[in-house]
C-alpha cells in the first residue's frame, strides 16, 4: 500500500463524493424500488386477467351481490389523481424553497389520501361479496386491497415528509425525501388508474 | 471547490464486539455476515441431503417416512437456494463490488443491513415448520395444488410462505442497493466498460433480481390467500388455475436460475485471469454476453411446463437454445483466457477450473431439456435432478468456494492453507462427480425425482448406491476445509495487501481492509487498474479517450451533499 509509486493519486475525499453528478442517490434508490413495486403489480395483474381469460361465464360479482358501484370509485379516482397534482405542487413549492406552501400541499394531500382509503373501505362494506366468493371476488379484494395497502404506505411517507417539513428540514437545496415520496405517491396514482380501468371500466 | 481530507472517525468510542456486528453497517461486516449465515444454512440443508441419499441408497424405507422425506427434499432446496447460494454471493458482491468500485461503502448502508437482517428471520421461519407439526413438504417450487389447504394442511406451507416473501424482500431491497451503488459510487476513472467483470456480473443480477423476485412475491401472497383467506387463484373447482402457480413461479424461476450463476460465473472471471497471468480474452463480449444472458432469460421461463400441454413449444424451445449462445460465448472467453496462459493451481483456480468442466455438462443437458421431444420423456426424472445440480452445484457452489479461497486474504489478512484446500478441492470434486453423475443415466431409465422409495427390480440400485457414496464424500471434503479455516484463523500465513498479483482495486488497500476501505486510490486507466499500477502504464497511453473522460472528475472535488432519505 505505502509502496504506490507517486503519481496521479485520487484523495479518497473524491470517491466519497462522487455520483453527485445526476439524479441524487435515493431517488436512483426510489426509482428501482418502483420498478419492483411495477413487477409485483405486474404479477398480481397476471392473475386477473388469467383467470379473466380462462372463466368461461359471466365475469363479475357473484349472483345476488351488488353490482361495482362505478361511480364511487369514479369518484375516488378524481380524489386520487387530484392528490397527485397537490404533491406536485408542493414539490415545485420546495424547489423554490417555499417551505409554507409544502406544508400546505402536503397536508391536502395526505387528507386526500387518507379520503381515498375511507372511500374504499366504504366500498367495500356496500359489495356484498367477499374474497371468497368466487375467482372474481379473489381478484377484486386482491388487487384493490394491495393498491389500498400502498396508498396506506405513502400516506405514511407523507406523514413523515410532512413532520420533517414542520420541523423546518427541507429547503430549495435540501429536500430529496420530497422528491422521493411524491415518486412513490404518482406511482400508487397511476397503479390506481390501471386497477380502475381494469377492473371497473373493461371488465 | 477546496480538498477536502477524510479523518478517520473509527475507534473514538468503544462498544462491544458483539454489539458492534449486531448493528454494523460496514459493507464489509455485513458481507461477513451473509456468508457465515450462508454457511450455516449450507450445513442444515446439507444434512437433509445426506438423509435424502441415505434413504434413497438402497430399495426400502429404512430411515425415515415418506412425509418426513417429501419436507426434507422441500427444505434441503428452498434452504439451498434461497439461504445458502444466493445469499453466500450477494455476501461476496457485498464485501468485494464497493472495494473494486473504489468506493468507500454501499449507497444505503442501513439498508444493506436490513437486508441481511431479514434473511436469518426469514431462514428460521421456513425451517421452524418442523417445530409445528411438520415442515413444508411439496418441492422447493412448490406446484398448486399441492399447496392448497386440502393437500398441505399443515402451518409448515404458510410458514414456508412468509419465510420465502421475507427473504426475496431481502433480495429485492439488496438489489437497489447494489444498482444504485454501481451506478452512483464509482471512483473517478472507473467508467461502466472499466469496472471488474465480477461487478459486472453483480449489476446484471441485481436487475434479474429486481424484476423477477416481485412477481414470485406476488404468487406468494396469492397462494397464502388462497390457503388462509379462502381465496381461489389456484383451485379449480372455483374458476382458479393450478397451470398459472406453475407461469408465475418460473417467471420468477428462471430468472432466478441466472440469479444464481451469473454471480459465479464473475466470481470465475475474476480468478482465470489472475492465476492465467493474463487479462480476461474478450472482456467486451463477455459483458454483452452477460447482458444477453440478462434479457433473454425472461423469456424462457415455459420451457420448464413443456409437458402441461398449455404453453407454445417452439417458442420457448428456440428462446431456451438461443440462451446457449451468449453462455457458450462466455466459455470461449474462459477457455481463451487459460490459453497460453502462465497456470498457477491454486485452490481458488481448482475450484474455478472445477466449475468451467461442471458447469459445462450442466449446460450441456440444460440444451437437451430445451428440446421438447426429449424434455418429454426426462420430465420429472433424476435426469433433471443431475442437470439442476450440475449447473446449482457444480457452477454456482463451486463458485462460492472458488470465492472463499480467493477472497478470504482479503477478508481476514491471512492465507488460507493450500495444500488443505487442494485435498479438499479432490475429495470435494470425485465426491460431486459420484454423487450426480449417476444421476443422469437414472433419470433416463425412468426413476422419478421426489420418490423416497423404488422397487429393487427396477436396476436402479448400484447407481443409487454410488451416487450416495458421493453425497458422503461432499460431505467428508467439507471437514478440511472447516480444519483449514480455523487453522487459518490461529496461525494462518499472514497474506499482505496483494497475495495473488490480482487486477482490480480490492488488492489496492489493506488486508482487512479500514473501515473506509481506501487511503488512496490508484488511477483508474483500464479494467486492471492494479496491473497497471505494479507493471506500468504502457497500455494505457494507447486510449486517448482517457483524458476526455477524466475531465468530469477532479481529484477532491466534493459534490453536493443530497440528504438521506433513510
Amino acid at each position: 500500500m505505502q509502496a504506490h509509486p507517486a503519481g496521479e493519486e485520487h484523495a479518497p475525499a473524491a470517491a466519497i463524493q462522487h455520483g453527485g453528478s445526476g439524479m441524487p442517490t435515493a431517488l436512483l434508490g426510489m426509482l428501482l424500488f418502483i420498478a419492483s413495486e411495477v413487477m409485483f403489480f405486474g404479477g398480481l395483474f397476471a392473475t386477473y386477467f388469467n383467470a379473466r381469460a380462462t372463466t368461461s361465464g359471466p365475469w363479475g360479482p357473484p349472483e345476488g351481490a351488488h353490482e361495482l358501484d362505478i361511480a364511487l370509485a369514479g369518484a375516488l379516482t378524481a380524489i386520487l389523481v387530484a392528490s397527485s397534482f397537490t404533491m406536485q405542487f408542493g414539490v415545485w413549492a420546495i424547489r423554490r424553497g417555499d417551505t409554507g406552501k409544502l406544508k400546505m400541499w402536503t397536508g391536502i394531500t395526505l387528507i386526500l389520501g387518507v379520503l381515498f382509503l375511507l372511500g374504499q373501505l366504504y366500498d367495500y362494506s356496500q359489495l356484498g361479496f367477499g374474497i371468497a366468493d368466487g375467482v372474481f371476488g379473489t381478484t377484486f379484494y386482491t388487487l384493490t386491497g394491495f393498491h389500498g395497502a400502498h396508498v396506506f404506505g405513502g400516506a405514511v411517507g407523507l406523514t413523515i415528509i410532512l413532520a420533517r417539513t414542520l420541523r423546518g428540514q427541507f429547503s430549495a437545496r435540501n429536500h430529496v425525501a420530497v422528491e422521493a415520496v411524491s415518486m412513490y405517491w404518482h406511482f400508487v396514482d397511476v397503479v390506481w388508474i390501471a386497477v380502475f380501468s381494469t377492473i371497473y371500466l373493461l371488465r | 471547490m477546496a480538498t477536502t481530507t477524510l479523518e478517520p472517525r473509527t475507534a473514538t468510542y468503544r462498544r462491544s464486539w458483539v454489539l458492534d456486528w449486531l448493528t454494523t453497517v460496514d459493507h464489509k461486516k455485513i458481507g461477513i455476515l451473509y456468508i457465515v449465515n450462508s454457511f450455516f444454512f449450507f450445513f442444515a440443508a446439507g444434512i437433509l441431503a445426506l438423509l435424502i441419499r441415505t434413504e434413497l441408497a438402497v430399495p426400502g424405507l429404512q430411515f425415515v417416512d415418506a412425509d418426513t422425506y417429501n419436507q426434507a427434499f422441500t427444505m434441503h432446496g428452498t434452504i439451498m437456494l434461497f439461504l445458502f447460494i444466493i445469499p453466500a454471493l450477494s455476501g461476496f458482491a457485498n464485501y468485494i463490488v464497493p472495494l473494486q468500485l473504489g468506493a468507500p461503502d454501499m449507497a444505503f448502508p442501513r439498508i444493506n443491513a436490513l437486508s441481511f437482517w431479514l434473511l436469518p428471520l426469514g431462514g428460521l421461519l421456513i425451517f421452524s415448520g418442523y417445530l409445528f407439526g411438520g415442515a413444508a413438504a411439496e418441492g422447493w417450487t412448490g406446484y398448486a395444488p399441492l399447496t392448497d389447504d386440502q393437500f398441505a394442511p399443515g402451518v409448515g406451507t404458510d410458514l414456508w410462505i412468509i419465510g420465502l416473501t421475507l427473504v426475496g424482500t431481502a433480495s429485492i431491497l439488496g438489489a437497489v442497493n447494489f444498482i444504485a451503488t454501481i451506478f452512483k459510487m464509482r471512483a473517478p476513472g472507473m467508467t461502466l466498460f472499466r469496472m471488474p467483470i465480477f461487478v459486472w456480473t453483480v449489476l446484471v443480477t441485481a436487475v434479474l433480481i429486481l424484476l423477477a423476485t416481485p412477481v414470485l412475491a406476488a404468487g406468494l401472497i396469492a397462494l397464502f390467500i388462497d390457503r388462509n383467506y379462502g381465496g381461489s387463484f389456484f383451485d379449480p373447482t372455483v374458476g382458479g388455475n393450478p397451470i398459472l402457480w406453475q407461469h408465475i413461479f418460473w417467471f420468477f424461476g428462471h430468472p432466478e436460475v441466472y440469479i444464481v450463476i451469473l454471480p459465479a460465473m464473475g466470481v470465475v472471471s475474476e480468478i482465470l485471469p489472475v492465476f492465467s497471468r493474463k487479462p480476461l480474452f474478450g472482456y467486451k463480449a463477455f459483458v454483452f454476453a452477460t447482458i444477453a444472458i440478462g434479457l433473454l432469460s425472461f423469456s424462457v421461463w415455459a420451457h420448464h411446463m413443456f409437458t402441461t400441454g398449455a404453453v407454445f413449444l417452439p417458442f420457448f424451445s428456440f428462446m431456451t437454445a438461443l440462451i446457449g449462445i451468449p453462455t457458450g460465448i462466455k466459455m470461449f472467453n474462459w477457455l481463451g483466457t487459460l490459453w497460453r496462459g502462465k497456470l498457477l493451481l491454486t485452490t481458488a483456480m481448482l475450484f474455478a477450473i472445477g466449475f468451467l468442466s461442471m458447469f459445462l455438462i450442466g449446460g450441456i443437458s440444460g440444451v437437451m431439456l430445451a428440446s421438447p421431444p426429449i424434455d418429454f420423456h426426462v420430465q420429472d426424472t433424476y435426469f433433471v435432478v443431475a442437470h439442476l445440480h450440475y449447473v446449482f452445484f457444480g457452477g454456482s457452489v463451486f463458485g462460492v468456494f472458488a470465492a472463499t479461497y480467493y477472497w478470504f486474504p482479503k477478508m481476514f489478512g491471512r492465507k488460507l492453507n493450500e495444500p488443505l484446500g487442494k485435498v479438499h478441492f479432490w475429495i470435494h470434486f470425485i465426491g460431486f462427480n459420484l454423487a450426480f453423475f449417476p444421476m443422469h443415466q437414472l433419470g433416463l431409465s425412468g426413476m422419478p425425482r421426489r420418490i423416497s422409495d423404488y422397487s429393487p427390480d427396477a436396476g436402479w440400485t448400484i447407481l443409487n448406491m454410488v451416487s450416495t457414496v458421493g453425497a458422503f464424500m461432499i460431505a467428508v471434503s467439507i471437514i478440511p476445509f472447516l480444519i483449514n479455516v480455523i487453522a487459518t484463523f490461529i496461525n494462518g500465513e499472514p497474506a499482505g495487501d496483494d497475495p495473488w498479483e490480482g487486477n482490480t482495486l480490492e488488492w489496492a488497500t489493506t488486508s482487512p481492509p479500514p473501515p473506509y476501505n481506501f487511503d488512496r486510490l490508484p488511477p483508474i486507466h483500464s479494467e486492471r487498474p492494479l496491473f497497471f499500477l505494479t507493471h506500468g502504464h504502457g497500455h494505457a497511453a494507447e486510449r486517448p479517450d482517457d483524458l476526455e473522460e477524466e475531465g468530469g472528475h477532479k481529484p477532491g472535488d466534493v459534490e453536493r451533499r443530497d440528504d438521506d432519505l433513510v
